[in-house]
């Protein structure tokens, strides 16, 4: 990782050891309190629990112009970009895509064009709806794999977040604090429960948490409509398609309206924000993770609403290139923040428990 | 825009917020000249952390009671008697209606710090801290149409008979003049003014450090003092503290203080001891070592601990001076080696039983056979590495301010002024005779700020 972004936060961290001031916020203080030297791995979990909330910015006294020129966001938000950097199997594409807003735009039309080829070289097989565009068999041959090597590559770096940073076996308790932390999205709530200071200066707002949750339960819900296709199409012999009062329809289709809604509002919001309070050389390529989310969710949607026209064949193409492509950016997009963010959170509950 | 406000207020922070809300939810037309710019607004309310109050059971963050007389008591410990008994308790009665007062003007408070567990009684603690405090006001403020000038410096109120006719200003590089119907004065002291501490305390006052805002020059406080407004305080006395010698001149804030001298020997600049370091707890004596660091040659102060101790007190804001041997932190520090090495060993040769130390108590560990004792936690420093601090005198705010009655109402020999009021730090002075009250600057600032804007709102309407 690099020094002089650890540095930087080093030099900030010890500034808001002396002060104090923000311990409420989030998970970040009490856990910045407990220390009173900064080792790399301090610094990498704080910066992986700081959800950038800009809360401790704008109350605090040291922010520019004054000399000490604090940006704890700023600065937890370069070091936690060049921690997924760091910790990415293989790291050189996470160097690619975590920063680069094109890239990702390259790989999706890239995703476009291997769909249209797959179309065209391996056909339907004689099977019916979208199948008659592409066989169920051909469908899995390119998914299962995009689908599995994204999990083999976050779990080789969890395994090396968690090594850094010290974490030790995990107790049903720590997962369950973990995930009720981000089901409710505690840590952009402000600590007073009115939201967090993100696209207006020092108003705090709940825009961003709501947009994020709406993106995040949105995924869940389109993921949990494609495993229980699977499942239908496997376990039940219920291959698709699937009129709408059917499970992966009555899951899917409000996912998809979810993640549209939750991406323009997050797209919006981030147009809004100061690019000076996060690591402002990652916002293209956030901005472009954020643009790929809203690809497969309205692409998804305008499949299920087109899905008997003539326009289906290349809906398909746009919707299954783009999945293929998120898939596989997972691990070097900011899709990668959801696992160590969830990583982080079971660390810090390891602290706490360690009291 | 001679007419268009009916109230003027001076000065951009807490009991400034707190009189302008007040007095425009009363319907007044308020405007906030404020002498700093926007990223500097809010005076030294933008450093403050909390705020003493009042309560009787469970109130917001605050446990259990603090009465009106054991608060009182506090106040007496610390100013040895010298507060206006009627104003205090005023203040003190208020502040119990004002903690949910602020957080309907947008104030959130979070459960004691750590390392201020001994507060989680008396003082409400400001999530993020007074910034955030003075951001939420001025949100409020803004909502109630309360027109905000930043960088409007007010450099005289014209006083005729008993009204205030004129307030004249510049902005942004020429002069304007209002006429409103009242006026408020919460500008602060006059700390930040080197020249004008230096007058009144004596040439040291030049390498003292101000915690605070650069901007309380206290210009209006001059300027209405030459008119015969009637003042309280002592004029030469300023509340000062012991921080880190490193810390800037202006703005450090509550990060520069450092809490390790009952730990400590510190000496001069010619490397003698000069005070007993274990006399009592730290915040009990952090004032005495600011005047104690300040009739020091320079003004300044070497804390000296070992490895031992290091653990034992908050992390300062910058690391400490570190060296394996006395010499090596003696050369660093620039103090004479020999000197220390002969004060150290005399201290560390006149420490005895050490079993008993406890950090955090009186410990009654103490020297003996040595003019100078320690009476408590000394342990002989002798266990490297070694650190070193540097101590400056910290200026936390001045006495000198106007005299007001209980409707904040400031006067002349000849009585009151029909159309001026006083509130916060630049009228503290009437209640705070010397000492400090940990949050009482924000209980005086938000009770007499709220008073100054009814009475003004009041006139005006």
């Amino acid at each position: 990782m690099q020094t002089d972004l650890l540095q930087e936060a080093r030099r900030q961290a010890e500034i808001c050891n002396a002060c104090r001031y923000c311990e409420g916020y989030c998970s970040v203080f009490p856990a910045l309190h407990q220390e009173r030297f900064f080792s790399d791995a301090n610094l990498t979990q704080l910066a992986n629990l700081c959800h950038n909330c800009r809360g401790c910015y704008y109350a605090c006294q040291y922010t520019a112009p004054h000399e000490f020129d604090l940006n704890l966001p700023k600065a937890l938000a370069e070091v936690r970009q060049d921690s997924w950097e760091s910790f990415a199997w293989p790291a050189p594409l996470a160097r690619s895509f975590q920063k680069s807003g094109v890239m990702i735009a390259i790989a999706t039309i890239l995703g476009f064009a291997v769909l249209f080829l797959a179309f065209r070289a391996l056909g339907s097989a004689g099977g019916e709806g979208f199948y008659a565009v592409l066989s169920h068999s051909a469908m899995v041959a390119i998914f299962l794999p995009a689908f599995l090597f994204p999990l083999a590559s976050i779990a080789v770096s969890l395994r090396r977040y968690w090594k850094e940073t010290g974490g030790t076996s995990v107790t049903l308790e720590q997962i369950v604090g973990a995930f009720g932390s981000a089901a409710k999205m505690k840590n952009l709530a402000g600590g007073h429960g009115d939201g967090c200071n993100f696209e207006d200066e020092d108003r705090f707002s709940q825009s961003r948490r709501l947009a994020h949750q709406a993106v995040m339960y949105g995924f869940l819900l389109c993921f949990a409509s494609t495993s229980a296709g699977t499942i239908l199409h496997y376990v039940f012999d219920m291959p698709a398609p699937y009129s709408f009062w059917s499970l992966p329809k009555l899951l899917g289709v409000p996912g998809g309206i979810l993640m549209v809604l939750g991406t323009v509002e997050l797209a919006r919001l981030k147009l809004k924000a100061d690019r000076s309070l996060g690591a402002p050389s990652a916002w293209g390529g956030e901005m472009g993770f954020i643009l790929l989310l809203f690809l497969v969710a309205l692409s998804g949607l305008a499949l299920y609403a087109l899905g008997s026209t003539a326009a289906m064949p290349a809906l398909l193409a746009i919707h299954l290139g783009s999945v293929l492509s998120f898939f596989l950016l997972t691990p070097y997009t900011k899709m990668a923040h959801g696992f160590y963010r969830l990583a982080a959170l079971v660390r810090d509950e390891q602290r706490k428990a360690a009291g | 825009m001679t007419s268009q406000y009916d109230i003027a207020v001076i000065g951009g922070g807490n009991a400034a917020l707190c009189a302008a809300m007040t007095a425009a939810e009363k319907g007044a037309k308020v405007i906030i000249l404020e002498t700093a710019p926007k990223a500097y607004r809010g005076g030294n309310s933008r450093h403050t952390r909390n705020f003493r109050c009042m309560h009787s059971g469970p109130l917001g963050p605050l446990i259990e009671d603090y009465s009106e007389d054991e608060y009182f008591e506090d106040l007496l410990k610390v100013t040895g008697g010298k507060t206006d008994e009627k104003l205090a308790r005023l203040a003190i009665r208020t502040s119990e209606e004002c903690l949910p007062w602020m957080e309907e003007h947008g104030v959130r408070f979070q459960p004691s710090l750590s390392g201020t567990l001994s507060l989680a009684r008396t003082n409400a603690f400001f999530m993020g801290g007074g910034k955030s405090l003075v951001n939420a006001y001025y949100r409020t403020a803004d909502k109630l149409g309360v027109k905000v000038l930043y960088e409007a410096n007010v450099t005289h109120l014209e006083l005729d008979g008993d009204r205030i006719t004129r307030v004249d200003y510049t902005h942004e590089g020429k002069s304007g003049q209002l006429t409103p119907k009242a006026v408020i004065v919460a500008s602060g002291g006059f700390q930040a003014d080197t020249d004008w501490l230096t007058r009144a305390w004596g040439p040291p006052a030049k390498n003292f450090l101000i915690r605070g805002t650069p901007y309380n020059r206290g210009v209006v406080l001059a300027d209405l003092l030459d008119q015969g407004v009637n003042s309280v305080g002592d004029p030469t006395q300023c509340h000062a503290v012991a921080i880190d010698g490193r810390a800037p001149k202006f703005d450090g804030g509550i990060v520069t203080r450092l809490d390790c001298v009952p730990f400590s020997i510190v000496v001069n600049k010619d490397a003698e001891r000069f005070y007993d370091e274990g006399e009592d707890v730290w915040p009990k004596r952090y004032a005495i070592w600011g005047r104690l660091v300040a009739n020091q040659p320079d003004q300044v102060g070497y804390v000296i601990i070992d490895a031992k101790s290091l653990d034992l007190f908050m992390p300062s804001v910058f690391p400490p001076i570190k060296a394996d041997t006395l010499e090596e932190l003696a050369e660093k520090m620039e103090l004479p080696a020999d000197r220390l090495r002969e004060t150290v060993e005399t201290f560390n040769a006149a420490c005895g039983d050490t079993s008993n130390f406890h950090p955090t108590e009186l410990d009654g560990v103490k020297t003996t056979g040595i003019n100078l004792p320690k009476t408590n936690w000394a342990r002989p420093i002798d266990t490297p590495p070694f650190y070193g601090y540097s101590l400056r005198t910290g200026v936390t705010f001045t006495y000198l301010g106007f005299k007001v009655d209980e409707n904040a109402q400031c006067s002349t020999d000849t009585g009151p002024i029909r159309n001026l009021w006083a509130a916060g730090e630049t009228m503290a002075g009437s209640i705070l005779g010397q000492g400090y009250l940990a949050g009482f600057g924000m209980t005086i600032g938000t009770v007499f700020g709220r008073i100054a804007g009814r009475e003004a709102a009041n006139y005006a309407n």
